[in-house]
């Protein structure tokens, strides 16, 4: 299919299930869904033609047929049963999306604070009204990304957190997006987490694909993250490798306030991940982290715009890559500080090692710097493994093989130590060691020690 | 233990060693002096197993093989052990990760069972005592952020670890103030065996006064211009290479 085919395709299922979504929306989630079918008209599907999207293959994706899904279907086996399963050491609690629905039989959360919400989106819109339609699309709703104005346009559920004013969660909320049944399908899921003034959000984020379709996942994120409080975001993406993933998350931070997201693409087929991040309240801070892994032909790509709106907030990249076989990879890097948006800190660094000649990676800083007293930083490197500390290591008895995943395993370990979570942390490490040895069996690929 | 017959190797066309030949035996330390470029570094890199330089004659026999077809970690765990002119920093592995793996592969390669991590962290500190290396050592990365002075005492740490048959030492002296020279130094002579030997590549006699030498040979343009027993290093650090020029006619 070319892609103005899959424009056209998306335009007559937004026009097929229009009643059927106006049904459970709110007048103001439905309005935004209109607006932004309007966008999606203007703005298409971005392929190879969009700068933007340059490198992403978002054309090969959408040559593909898929299913789209956003009827409720009740999963057949009690999916509770098959993920018993924690972090050790570590307090969480888990939730499943399962084909980017709420899970119906998700359990309550015990032992937190009433006034805490998190349940479906779909749940939200009907239960918490009010706060859904305060923030709702607030941010995605200004993107003119394609993609992200299809998600609006057709999304349906997702996960819905909202943590008021002062209120303390202990718990790390492991969320889990599940995929399974047969077919290729195309899964949306919009996820809204408000962490208002002084609270704190810790999230783990895995994909744990059942089968092995093709799938074509397009996810919106939206972060709002208020006066003084935390929020800590881990994604895990692991997904077939023919599958298609495009996740863009945006975060709005308030004054103060400070988000680290890691994004650890272990396995896939394309992955885009877009980060759009609004540094709004003065001495806010963002930290986004990178590391993907690809080999065979996948392609993993991170595109960001950090905006500085305010003085005094601070900004930290670190994305790294390592591309063996045939893997390729991109990263651009967009800052802007604004005229003023004096004392900004920002800090960028993309550095990757191709293992094999035919590794690709692309990589571009783009820093709009309009404000005069600003301390801005960026690198980028694309190399091979350093072969003195190979020779080095071979020297002291350790054969060649296991000489270049202790390197390799090295390379990636600034970004491991930037998650500052201890069990996550080693959970994480030992995913990544088996990730580069090839010892990446199905049960391991999720942080989840499900039993099925 | 080391017999080295007319050893030729050139790297990218250009020759650097021209015919070496030298015998180490057992329980023997052996000094090579010579001026900057005589193939000093070469000849050691060569010996480890170092894949860069092409030998283009000669042969070098271990333990009474030869061993020009062994890989440079087979080499390393036969018991050639090299100590780094220039030790590397290898940031993001840690120095207990690196040690473990290296005892561990050598043990193997032995047919003896690996060290459970108790027996090696008794083992990893009794070592570093030996070099006087911090305790913070097992968890910092190799050699990144050491001193020049720490990093060769690592390099002899590393030694003491393993215990190797025979130990080349590149310029282990160069970059230390004389209390690291005498820790290095000990540290080597605390290992020395009647078993074991050892190859001293330096530019200066002052190490040579903690190891002593059995022989030093001078290597100039890539052969071995002469060897004598340790009153050579003397005379050599009073009179300089000239006078030894003039004797091979130049």
């Amino acid at each position: 299919m070319d892609i103005q085919k899959t424009i056209d395709n998306y335009i007559n299922i937004f026009q097929k299930v229009t009643p059927e979504l106006k049904a459970v929306d709110t007048d103001y989630v439905f309005k935004t869904r209109l607006e932004a079918f309007e966008k999606f008209r203007k703005n298409g599907i971005p392929d190879h033609n969009h700068e933007d999207y340059k490198y992403a293959g978002i054309s090969e994706i959408c040559s593909k047929e898929y299913e789209y899904t956003n009827e409720s279907r009740g999963a057949v086996v009690d999916l509770n049963s098959y993920f018993r399963c924690e972090v050790e050491d570590m307090d969480t609690h888990v939730i499943l999306l399962s084909n980017g629905e709420y899970y119906e039989k998700n359990e309550k959360i015990e032992g937190i604070d009433e006034k805490i919400i998190i349940c479906g989106l779909k749940e939200a819109k009907i239960k918490h009204a009010a706060i859904l339609n305060e923030y709702y699309s607030k941010q995605a709703g200004e993107s003119n990304h394609g993609l992200v104005n299809l998600n609006t346009m057709l999304v349906n559920d997702g996960l819905f957190i909202y943590i008021p004013k002062n209120i303390r969660l202990d718990k790390t909320i492991q969320l889990v997006n599940l995929t399974h049944g047969f077919g290729n399908k195309n899964i949306f899921k919009r996820n809204l987490f408000i962490l208002e003034e002084n609270t704190e959000l810790n999230l783990v984020i895995c994909d744990h694909t059942l089968n092995n379709s093709n799938n074509f996942v397009i996810d919106v994120t939206e972060s709002f993250i208020g006066k003084n409080a935390n929020f800590k975001y881990h994604a895990l993406q692991n997904e077939p490798n023919k599958s298609g993933v495009i996740n863009s998350h945006f975060l709005k931070l308030d004054e103060h306030a400070t988000a680290s997201t890691l994004a650890l693409s272990l396995h896939g087929g394309i992955i885009r991940n877009n980060f759009f991040v609004k540094l709004a309240g003065r001495y806010s801070e963002v930290n986004l982290y990178g590391l993907n892994l690809t080999d065979r032909e996948q392609r993993v790509d991170n595109f960001s715009i950090i905006d500085h709106m305010v003085p005094d907030c601070t900004s930290n990249e670190l994305f790294k890559g390592i591309l063996d076989e045939k893997g390729k990879g991109a990263f651009a890097g967009r800052i802007i500080v604004r005229p003023d948006a004096q004392r900004t800190l920002a800090y960028q660094s993309n550095k990757n090692l191709c293992l094999t000649p035919e590794a690709k990676m692309r990589t571009k800083p783009q820093l709009e710097i309009y404000a005069d007293d600003v301390k801005c930083s960026h690198g980028a490197t694309v190399g091979q493994l350093d072969e003195t500390a190979l020779f080095y290591l071979m020297q002291r008895g350790i054969n060649k093989k296991e000489a270049r995943l202790m390197l390799m395993f090295a390379f990636a370990n600034d970004v491991l130590l930037k998650i500052n979570i201890e069990p996550l942390r080693k959970r994480i490490s030992g995913l990544i060691n088996s990730r580069l040895r090839g010892e990446f069996s199905n049960c391991s690929h999720c942080l989840l020690n499900c039993n099925n | 233990m080391l017999v080295i017959k007319n050893l030729h190797a050139e790297i990218n066309g250009k020759k650097i060693l021209k015919g070496i030949n030298l015998e180490v035996k057992p329980g023997e330390v052996h000094a090579i002096m010579g001026p900057n470029g005589s193939g000093k570094s070469t000849l050691s890199a060569i010996l480890a197993g170092k894949e860069d330089f092409d030998v283009t004659d000669g042969e070098i026999f271990y333990q009474g093989q030869d061993i020009s077809e062994l890989s440079v970690e087979e080499r390393a765990k036969e018991g050639i052990f090299l100590s780094f002119q220039y030790p590397v920093e290898i940031p993001g592995v840690s120095m207990i990760n690196f040690m473990k793996t290296s005892v561990n592969e050598q043990r193997k390669h032995k047919g003896l069972d690996p060290l459970s991590s108790g027996e090696f962290l008794k083992y990893m500190r009794e070592m570093q005592n030996l070099v006087e290396l911090k305790s913070d050592l097992a968890n910092r990365s190799v050699n990144e952020g050491f001193s020049g002075g720490e990093k060769k005492r690592n390099e002899i740490f590393q030694m003491a670890m393993l215990k190797p048959k025979l130990a080349i030492l590149d310029e282990t002296d160069s970059g230390l103030d004389i209390d690291a020279l005498r820790i290095v130094a000990n540290g080597v002579n605390k290992l020395k065996t009647n078993e074991n030997a050892v190859i001293v590549i330096t530019h200066y006699q002052r190490l040579l006064d903690f190891i002593v030498p059995d022989v030093v040979h001078v290597l100039y343009e890539g052969r071995i211009v002469k060897t004598a027993g340790k009153e050579l290093a003397l005379e050599l650090e009073e009179k300089g290479y000239n006078w030894i020029k003039e004797e091979i006619g130049e």
